[in-house]
């Protein structure tokens, strides 16, 4: 089921890139499309973090995530890299439950 | 293909598209060890972790699908998840589509390439030559050396024990995090980032994982139709 799962969404994204070299502009060019396909990566994205630092099960919780997450933000502010970004996140996350 | 209404691509102009496209490829490409590493975490076997970067090959979609099956997500809210992140690759297609003007198996061939990387050292050359470099050389050492570094950090990942000791699951959240930020660029895109979070955090205990980062992808959809004012420059 998983084997399944991950080949149709990885031969579905292909697809969905082929499609945007193939399909006639004028699709794009109607602004509705432009910003919900704008705004749908933010949405997304947005609520996988949540999800990702937040839910336990189906409760949420503040835990060793959380200080993971913020010292993500710390770095990101200091536009440190994409490595360093997610190795620090993990880093201080694991150094929270050495404690 | 020389189109006279098109700057010549010089050999020095060509040298230095092709020294920074490898530099983002490098880049870029060595984070596939935290892929390898987070999807061996999620429960992935090493062999579906390295099929993920062979075949789906768009780095958001990847952690998506691997991050909604951590979460204990069916397979199948992780492979819609990871489809809707991937419609902005169908974006950045409809942009090069003239500028790369390929047709045919080429055009097969370099929609697999098709990601974030590879549109931005591209988009904003002055003719389909220099595009054209900027995008393949981009494009192929991301990945060659993203599919390399997955299989480093799959096979490293299931051999140090319970991922969570090494805070890969934060590790996940840093990503997603990584990849939001410079979308965070204005108000609209920051209150919807809000409000994604919100209905994501409060559908988490009514309903199945993975559903509530599909309910926050309503929030685009709704924002997008119904939020019509300050009307966007055009997409960079």
């Amino acid at each position: 089921m998983t084997w399944a799962a991950l080949l149709v969404a990885g031969v579905g994204c292909y697809l969905l890139k082929l499609g945007g070299l193939a399909v006639p502009l004028h699709v794009l060019e109607r602004p509705v499309v432009q910003r919900v396909a704008d705004l749908i990566p933010v949405a997304l994205l947005a609520a996988l973090v949540a999800v990702q630092v937040f839910a336990a099960g189906h409760g949420l919780a503040l835990d060793a995530r959380a200080a993971g997450l913020g010292a993500a933000v710390v770095l990101l502010v200091v536009r440190a890299p994409f490595l360093v970004v997610v190795f620090g996140a993990a880093l201080v996350a694991a150094l929270v439950r050495l404690l | 293909m020389r189109d006279p209404d098109q700057p010549e691509l010089t050999a020095p102009a060509r040298a230095a598209i092709v020294r920074d496209s490898l530099a983002v490829g490098l880049a870029t490409g060595t984070y596939g060890v935290s892929f390898g590493a987070v999807s061996v975490a999620a429960g992935l076997s090493v062999a579906q972790t390295c099929a993920l970067s062979l075949v789906m090959f768009t780095g958001a979609s990847q952690f998506a699908l691997v991050g909604v099956l951590a979460a204990g997500g069916g397979p199948l809210s992780a492979a819609l998840t990871a489809l809707l992140l991937g419609t902005r690759n169908t974006l950045y297609g409809l942009r090069l589509a003239p500028l790369l003007s390929w047709s045919g198996w080429r055009r097969a061939g370099a929609a697999h390439l098709l990601i974030d990387e590879s549109t931005a050292m591209s988009v904003t050359r002055p003719s389909t030559a220099a595009a054209r470099v900027g995008f393949l050389v981009t494009g192929l050492s991301i990945f060659v050396l993203w599919n390399l570094a997955t299989l480093a950090g799959a096979v490293a990942g299931s051999a140090i024990g319970d991922p969570r000791t090494y805070g890969l699951d934060a590790a996940v959240g840093g990503a997603f995090l990584a990849l939001l930020w410079p979308r965070l660029r204005d108000l609209r895109t920051r209150i919807v980032a809000v409000a994604a979070v919100a209905v994501a955090l409060g559908t988490v205990p009514l309903s199945p994982a993975g559903v509530p980062v599909l309910a926050a992808g309503g929030v685009a959809l709704l924002a997008g139709v119904l939020w019509r004012t300050g009307d966007r420059r055009p997409a960079p």
